[in-house]
């Protein structure tokens, strides 16, 4: 059992209340902050702690805010990602909903740390129930006097609001979400100028996902280098994964990075192994946009090593063997799953939230799901298959923003594994086109 | 229901709810609060947001219309089209889909007469709305009903609950700046 | 000053210079394209993709290349960098995948279009692209709408440049009533509710657009671009600065631009009194036969003096040399 740093009290009644919370030990990296730190102090245990951006890209979070521009007389501002929307993610909603007050104690201490006055928390506006618990919370602190003029009688002043988006996975790209949450459309920015230097309004801005700002109070409490002691390597501290799928035991697990991929699926203290009996077919470890890899790479690596739940294991082979970490939106898929149709339901799923802006990615993205649609669907031809691997490179890496290799990276990773089942789509599209229809060859594997 | 030539008003209780939403931006950036007075207006006038309100969301913050039609039509929560006094949002992307997505919809299509995408059933209480995905993946197959998630619908009995509950639900839930709920398919202009 | 080397040539331009407009300042077949970019309008550019460029080296201090294809119109020069474009096959060959992604939803439709001859996007696709297409799905439409008497809006053949959004919110101030709607590929230029694009400006939305999806409805299906003859004109305007380019066919105007330089951006914005109500000879004083060397098909149409050579015109005979230095019937190029 590993520890758990974000999760421990999440099931004690009553912990989204200020006084259960505090009962707890909430609130205490606030106090050692603002009393007895600086903010570049702050800034140096989040560095030392080797923590690593919890939304996806796993860019470390203590450098991200090294890197804010401090010109005189400009406000600054922390902005909370909290637009989870990357299919098989959904540990940011129940963070959020059962700890609003983990995130606030985040907020604050973070915005501290970076001098910001006034900061945000950007929810996906299909949460307005989770942006009303978190707006009561918010309440709460500033009647405690943790948030407002003058917190704790530090000096220290901090607003706190939540805003709602509208139903939109691209404002997940931190500079769509800035454009939204300036009233506009979710339309990524060029860059630069990176949100550092002119974010929000034009002033220089820290946009984080809710876990990462979760993690800040106790990098704080227990001082960064105790953090980087979890987890391997350049993986530390723990990590929310949201498990999904086919699994006995779906749900969110906070587990110490390191962790056996196969102890996590099979384990009963985790996943509880595959429902109904069946086998693992295959596994989407890092969120929808992340490479599919089948059974037998997701367990152990190409080289023969045990796969881990760390940034480098699961990147282990690039590529063509390996996958991403990502969001650890967690999708397993037993032996029943057609994966022409999964990958089909995940290009329409890009198609739909690509924003239109820039011309690889809105025409790709359709152009693919439409292939994909032909090919699950039996009217499929041969030369689709290349064409598919052919309009996923043209996207990568093209485009204004990361939706664009999002939704490339599926539609190639699964032509690469799985390229036989999507070749008995055509010889046998009849067949294959029925609902529920399940691929009889058997598996590839590289 | 079409939109009637009287011109929409936002009630008092969502009056001082905007002013106080518009209060968490810069004086000069009251456009921000696009997003969420836009929420609001649904929840005020029946679901969705005719052109007339959101000349109005227009007028509230200073913009030019066009500056509201181009957000609205962006982000997928809002119904540019009158809808049934439910909406029922079913998500159908790739973790609900391994769960039976697919076969929810299908039910919920054969139980309400509605059709996705089309209008709502012909008793008006059902508009049927496929959406990506909700973030609940672990609990699907999943259907939200305005604020409200409904989870792990993969047995008929959790299907029939949902909608038994929603059938009795005149209005709907009050919002935390009102005293009663409104009622849920009623556009009050 | 920054120096850059771009495909072997080195030049040094101001601090902030693009990528592009440093292109550009060296001229002739190594610019990159630009569907979206227009110097004019401030936030145009990054969208279409068509000028990405390999940063080969990305300054003196930092040489490392930059790791994928930079869109050259919005990223600024470093001292230092090495820019390759027409020397780097991987650019070229994305710039082909570009050509394709933007024909898959173009209807094509370019015999009856009336920007054809003078259409970016053709241009584009008959430089940079391959002549057979891989799509074979079904092409997208939209709803057709009426935004005026005055301009046309054909939305299947738009490539969602921005342009016309920049044009109306910088140069028709406060007007905007289109904009872009919806999102994704069925993102669209449109006015939500029925509405008529008009103010004193509204007209330089034509000029802009690099396709076909906005065109003057005041010359529609009059005449193929390349049947007519541009000439300089201008006139005493309270509203603009009333230097317009007229296309005559034969002795009749029909229809009004403003000029644009080699590169197809505006010079000096015009009026719709200027561009859609002054049609006669007799409203301009006349300057002189426009020169456009971007749109091969109207220079081939020897409106203007042909342009000779010098070396030719070295080696024709003595007595030819003297009857021309005499009699210049032709204007001398390089």
């Amino acid at each position: 059992m590993g520890r758990k740093l974000l999760t421990e009290h999440i099931n004690v009644e009553g912990i989204d209340t200020l006084d259960v919370y505090r009962k707890h030990g909430g609130y205490r990296s606030v106090e050692k902050a603002l009393k007895t730190m600086t903010p570049e102090e702050v800034v140096e245990e989040v560095k030392k702690s080797g923590l690593r951006g919890r939304g996806g890209a796993g860019f470390p979070t203590g450098l991200k805010w090294s890197f804010l521009a401090k010109p005189e007389g400009v406000p600054r501002h922390l902005v909370c990602n909290a637009d989870e929307s990357e299919p098989g993610t959904f540990k940011d909603r129940q963070l959020m909903a059962k700890l609003p007050h983990l995130l606030i104690e985040g907020m604050i201490t973070g915005s501290y740390a970076l001098g910001a006055n006034t900061s945000y928390i950007y929810i996906r506006g299909e949460l307005l129930y989770v942006l009303r618990i978190l707006e009561k919370a918010i309440a709460e602190a500033y009647a405690a006097g943790l948030l407002g003029k003058n917190i704790l009688g530090s000096g220290y002043d901090l607003d706190l609001y939540v805003h709602p988006g509208g139903g939109a996975y691209i404002c997940g790209e931190e500079t769509a979400l800035l454009e939204s949450l300036e009233g506009k459309r979710g339309n990524p920015r060029n860059k630069p100028p990176f949100p550092a230097v002119q974010g929000l309004w034009a002033r220089p801005t820290v946009v984080n996902n809710v876990e990462s700002i979760a993690a800040v109070p106790v990098i704080v409490n227990e001082g960064g280098d105790e953090y980087a002691k979890i987890g391997v390597g350049k993986s530390t501290g723990t990590k929310l994964i949201s498990a999904c799928g086919h699994l006995n035991n779906p749900g969110i697990y906070e587990i110490e990075l390191g962790l056996p991929v196969e102890e996590f699926i099979y384990s009963d203290e985790y996943c509880g192994g595959i429902w109904k009996g069946r086998e693992l077919k295959a596994v989407v470890a890092g969120g929808s946009s992340v490479p599919i890899l089948p059974k037998e790479l997701i367990l152990k690596t190409a080289a023969g090593a045990n796969r881990l739940m760390t940034y480098e294991s699961l990147s282990d082979g690039g590529f063509v063997t390996g996958t991403m970490l990502g969001s650890g939106g967690f999708i397993a898929m037993d032996e029943t799953t057609c994966i022409v149709r999964n990958t089909w339901n995940f290009s329409r799923f890009y198609h739909h939230e690509s924003c239109g802006q820039c011309s690889p990615c809105r025409e790709g993205t359709g152009w693919m799901e439409k292939v994909l649609h032909r090919l699950e669907h039996g009217h499929g031809r041969m030369e689709d298959i290349d064409l598919l691997v052919s309009v996923a490179k043209q996207i990568e890496g093209n485009t204004i923003c990361p939706l664009g290799e999002a939704a490339a990276w599926p539609v190639a990773a699964a032509v690469r594994h799985f390229r036989d089942e999507f070749e008995w789509h055509v010889t046998h599209a009849k067949a294959a086109a029925q609902p529920g229809a399940v691929y009889p060859g058997t598996l590839v594997t590289v | 229901m079409e939109s009637t030539a009287v011109k929409p008003q936002f009630s008092e209780a969502a009056q001082a709810e905007i002013a106080r939403i518009c209060k968490q931006y810069p004086d000069d950036r009251r456009k921000s609060a696009m997003l969420p007075v836009l929420h609001i207006a649904q929840a005020e006038f029946g679901g969705w947001v005719s052109p007339e309100v959101q000349d109005l969301v227009a007028d509230v913050l200073g913009v030019k219309p066009i500056e509201v039609y181009e957000v609205s039509s962006f982000y997928t929560m809002f119904n540019l089209k009158p809808v049934g006094r439910h909406v029922l949002e079913i998500c159908r992307t790739g973790p609900c889909m391994l769960r039976g997505s697919d076969e929810l919809t299908a039910q919920l299509e054969r139980i309400t007469g509605a059709k996705v995408g089309g209008p709502a059933s012909e008793d008006g209480l059902f508009t049927l709305k496929e959406v990506e995905c909700l973030a609940a993946c672990g609990f699907a197959p999943i259907v939200q009903v305005r604020e409200q998630y409904y989870e792990q619908l993969d047995t008929p009995a959790a299907v029939d609950a949902m909608l038994a509950e929603l059938r009795n639900q005149v209005h709907r839930p009050a919002l935390p700046w009102e005293e009663n709920g409104l009622p849920n398919a009623v556009a009050r202009n | 000053m920054a120096k850059i080397t771009f495909d072997g040539i080195e030049i040094e331009v101001p601090d902030g210079t693009t990528i592009l407009n440093a292109a550009r300042l060296i001229g002739g077949p190594i610019v990159p394209p630009a569907m979206c970019y227009y110097t004019p309008l401030k936030g145009s550019g990054g969208k279409c993709r068509a000028c990405l460029v390999k940063v080969a080296a990305g300054s003196t201090k930092d040489p490392r290349p930059m790791p994928k294809l930079v869109a050259s119109c919005i990223t600024t020069v470093q001292d230092g960098m090495v820019v390759e474009n027409t020397i780097n096959d991987s650019v070229l060959d994305v710039r082909k995948g570009i050509v394709e992604m933007l024909l898959i939803n173009h209807p094509l439709d370019c015999p009856v279009c009336d920007q054809a001859g003078e259409c970016d996007l053709q241009n584009f696709a008959f430089e940079h692209g391959v002549s057979t297409t891989r799509y074979q799905e079904e092409r997208r439409t939209f709803e057709k709408i009426d935004i005026g008497p005055l301009i046309q809006l054909h939305m299947t053949r738009c490539i969602l440049c921005y342009r016309c959004v920049y044009t109306a919110d910088q140069i028709a101030k406060g007007d905007r009533v289109h904009g872009v709607l919806g999102r994704g590929d069925a993102a669209e230029i449109g006015t939500y509710i029925e509405n008529i694009i008009d103010n004193d400006f509204s007209g330089n939305v034509i000029d802009v657009c690099p396709v076909g999806a906005l065109t003057d409805k005041t010359w529609r299906f009059k005449s193929r671009v390349w049947f007519t003859k541009p000439v300089n004109a201008h006139r005493d305007c309270p509203k603009c600065a009333g230097n317009v380019v007229l296309w005559y066919k034969g002795n009749e105007v029909l229809r009004t631009t403003a000029r644009k330089d080699q590169y197809g951006e505006v010079k000096e914005w015009i009026c719709n009194e200027c561009r859609f109500e002054k049609k006669e000879t007799s409203d301009w004083t006349i300057e002189g036969p426009a020169h456009i060397d971007r749109s091969s098909v109207i220079s081939a149409n020897h409106y203007e003096l042909p342009v000779l050579n010098q070396s030719v015109i070295d080696d024709l005979p003595a007595s030819t040399q003297r009857e021309l230095e005499q009699n210049p019937p032709l204007k001398l190029g390089n």
